[in-house]
């Protein structure tokens, strides 16, 4: 079960993943805790399977129109279906693979699966998950923490 | 007359990660006129496979991979050429990983995200500028 500072972690790595990669800040809302119910999938979801001393997933899941935004922000040309699914894979790797600076190295991250709205069971989750819900500009995203 | 400073002969470079995004990134972002990005990988076992073709002088390289991972990968090119230069640039943020990567042969680590300038900044370092 997560407690509140490790769910801090996973904020903090959300904030500065956005600063830094697209130069524009997110504001993180209160996470909320979701029980036996997986958060909803939005157009894509990048899928992160932790094992080690820790077991469950960590995904981030945004709008289309959120990524290829963020693409843009970051000097892409091609925001085709191809970059948005690897961007989604790319963010969720990203603060996965920053929380092990709290978790230790025993914190292993799988590579990314990607989902999108017709095949979302690979982001279900069972249990108690936290929903970490961004604003970025427009859009609203979600990073969602579901781990033993 | 003052001579003419001779030019530096440009350092080839390879860039692997399994992220086209990432790839594509590093390859606009980088601006150093040292180096040249003859060529990219999109796991550990393609960047081999490619690394015996194009013998880079300097690589980046992405620790979590499909087929082979990034560690795996130092060790195999460092055999192949002993004084490849090899910054990592992974999101594996804990001090442990960075370390066995230095001890297996890389000779800097870049933390994802980052901007532009710590690209820069980490491949001018790693080049000795």
């Amino acid at each position: 079960m997560l407690d509140a500072e490790e769910v801090r972690t996973f904020v903090q790595g959300t904030v500065h993943f956005f600063e830094t990669a697209t130069g524009h800040p997110a504001t993180v809302g209160s996470p909320y805790l979701c029980i036996d119910k997986s958060a909803v999938v939005q157009d894509y979801a990048g899928v992160i399977g932790i094992s080690g001393n820790r077991e469950g997933k960590v995904y981030f899941t945004a709008p289309r129109g959120m990524l290829s935004v963020m693409l843009m922000c970051m000097n892409e040309t091609d925001t085709g279906e191809q970059n948005v699914r690897d961007l989604v894979g790319e963010v969720a790797n990203t603060i996965s693979g920053n929380a092990r600076r709290d978790f230790g190295r025993n914190f292993v991250i799988s590579t990314p699966t990607i989902c999108d709205r017709n095949n979302a069971a690979t982001a279900a989750t069972t249990g108690r998950s936290f929903v970490i819900p961004i604003n970025w500009r427009s859009y609203a995203a979600n990073v969602v923490v579901c781990l033993q | 007359m003052s001579a003419v400073p001779k030019p530096r002969q440009q350092m080839r470079m390879m860039i692997v990660d399994d992220s086209n995004v990432m790839r594509r990134r590093i390859e606009r972002s980088q601006q150093n006129d040292q180096l040249e990005v003859v060529g990219t990988a999109v796991n550990g076992l393609d960047a081999v496979t490619k690394f015996k073709q194009l013998m880079p002088d300097v690589m980046t390289l992405d620790l979590t991979m499909p087929e082979m991972d990034g560690i795996e990968c130092v060790e195999h090119v460092i055999k192949i050429k002993p004084d490849v230069l090899i910054l990592v640039v992974s999101a594996l943020a804990d001090k442990a990983t960075a370390v066995e990567a230095i001890e297996k042969g890389a000779n800097g680590f870049l933390c994802k995200p980052f901007t532009d300038d710590q690209l820069n900044e980490a491949l001018a370092e790693l080049i000795g500028e």
